[in-house]
């Protein structure tokens, strides 16, 4: 089986490997790339787990070929931390929103998506954005709480900053 | 398994109608990869339709309606005012497909070639009177988007054919449309049953109405009766109670883990009696 060149930028750097046709851009991201922040939880779309963002879109990388993120801009889990903690990081370690921590990747990753789009949310606008991501152990509460408090310190930071 | 990336739809179909195997047309993938990877389709030719130009967007056509590629996801319906303001019904349909990740992919041709009774995107395109091009190795036709589910899981596309755009015609003075559908949860659900309606106003008289009801049979399917039940009047509750009358009669469901035959039956009246409310005043240019 002939393997498929990919070239793509991850979390901003330049990459490439060559993948099976087949392969979702999950394994590609955690057997190519090492980068196995991103996690499988039911690899079918229904968890959120894998969630990435290419070309700024948030998507299920479980639901993307390799082949597909050819020439694409893909953000990770492991690219969020800039100059220390992304304030969404930091936020879910003050209110506890996490326990086992597989789930927290991706709802970080799609909490960042949304806060991009809508600084501030409601709290039905978080719940509804982040009804793809799956969660079995903290029952949401501190995840929205988290996401709340982290929108309203970077609103502040935008604030001081502008 | 081959991966194709044609850059035109006849040659997408050239591939297709070439194949021997089994064949996948390749678009938001939301489907195709989750069947995939359940082992129940293992495709030997996979044909990615986005390297074709013009899948991504979404533009006016000559007559006033719309044009939408392929390869637009929900997320991005969502997103254009303009169409959102024409077709509230349309994009809200879609836009109840999956979560905001399914959202980011998914498509408007897929939902409608995945061939589920239950394709929340296909009752409004029926409303609308929707059209899809389809081509194939010889050439393209435009058909309904009503004739192209088969049943569950089946289109009436013949080998070599694919979807290469959807159009969705004017949307004219004094129309409104709108599609709601039961899940027993908020989010995150199929259809137990769908409803969608689209109807024009001459002051408050509807003059005409097209009426799709989803989940309630073996596809999507447009109701006469439901149009003629409101046709003609100022959707009063005479007029409301013969439409919930006709969408019951018209239902012809399964008892599935969803939903029982006679609960999909009452359901389908109670939804075609709002979502005609919503279309109604949303034609009237009221919010709703």
């Amino acid at each position: 089986m002939s393997r498929i060149h990919v070239t793509a930028t991850v979390n901003g750097d330049p990459v490439e490997f060559l993948a099976d046709p087949r392969e979702t851009l999950l394994d590609a991201l955690r057997n190519h790339l090492d980068l196995t922040g991103t996690k499988e939880g039911c690899g079918t779309g229904d968890c959120g787990a894998c969630s990435v963002t290419v070309d700024g879109t948030l998507v299920c990388s479980c639901l993307m070929l390799a082949a597909e993120a050819n020439g694409k801009r893909v953000e990770t889990i492991e690219g969020m931390a800039r100059d220390g903690l992304h304030p969404l990081q930091r936020k879910f370690i003050e209110h506890a929103a996490l326990q086992c921590g597989f789930c927290t990747p991706g709802i970080l990753v799609a909490a960042k998506a949304l806060l991009e789009r809508n600084p501030d949310p409601s709290e039905t606008e978080i719940r509804y954005w982040l009804a793809g991501n799956l969660c079995r152990c903290t029952g949401y509460d501190k995840i929205i709480r988290a996401v709340q408090d982290a929108a309203a310190e970077m609103r502040q930071d935008h604030r001081g900053a502008a | 398994m081959r991966y194709h990336t044609p850059t035109s739809f006849s040659d997408a179909a050239a591939i297709a109608a070439a194949s021997s195997g089994t064949l996948r047309f390749l678009a938001g993938g939301t489907d195709v990869l989750v069947q995939m990877r359940a082992g129940m389709v293992q495709p030997d030719d996979l044909i990615d339709l986005k390297h074709i130009p013009g899948v991504d967007r979404i533009e006016r056509t000559a007559e006033g309606g719309w044009k939408i590629g392929i390869a637009v996801p929900g997320i991005v319906l969502g997103g254009h005012a303009e169409l959102v303001r024409d077709w509230p019904g349309v994009v809200e349909g879609m836009n109840l497909v999956g979560s905001t990740q399914v959202q980011g992919r998914a498509t408007l041709a897929g939902n409608l070639c995945n061939g589920s009774p239950a394709a929340d995107s296909v009752p409004g395109l029926i409303a609308a009177g929707a059209t899809v091009t389809v081509t194939g190795p010889n050439g393209s036709r435009e058909i309904p988007v009503e004739a192209v589910p088969a049943g569950p899981g089946k289109t009436n596309l013949a080998r070599g054919e694919l979807i290469s755009a959807i159009t969705l015609p004017p949307r004219g003075k004094n129309g409104g449309d709108a599609y709601l559908r039961f899940i027993p949860r908020t989010e995150m659900d199929i259809a137990v049953v769908g409803c969608a309606v689209n109807l024009r106003l001459d002051g408050d008289k509807v003059v005409e109405a097209r009426v799709a009801l989803g989940a309630v049979a073996p596809t999507v399917l447009l109701s006469e009766a439901c149009a003629k039940a409101i046709i003609g009047t100022t959707l009063d509750d005479a007029a409301l109670a013969a439409l919930a009358k006709a969408a019951e009669g018209e239902a012809k469901p399964i008892s599935d883990k969803r939903g029982t035959k006679e609960f999909r039956i009452e359901v389908a009246g109670v939804l075609a009696r709002r979502a005609a409310k919503i279309a109604y005043d949303r034609a009237k240019g009221m919010k709703a």
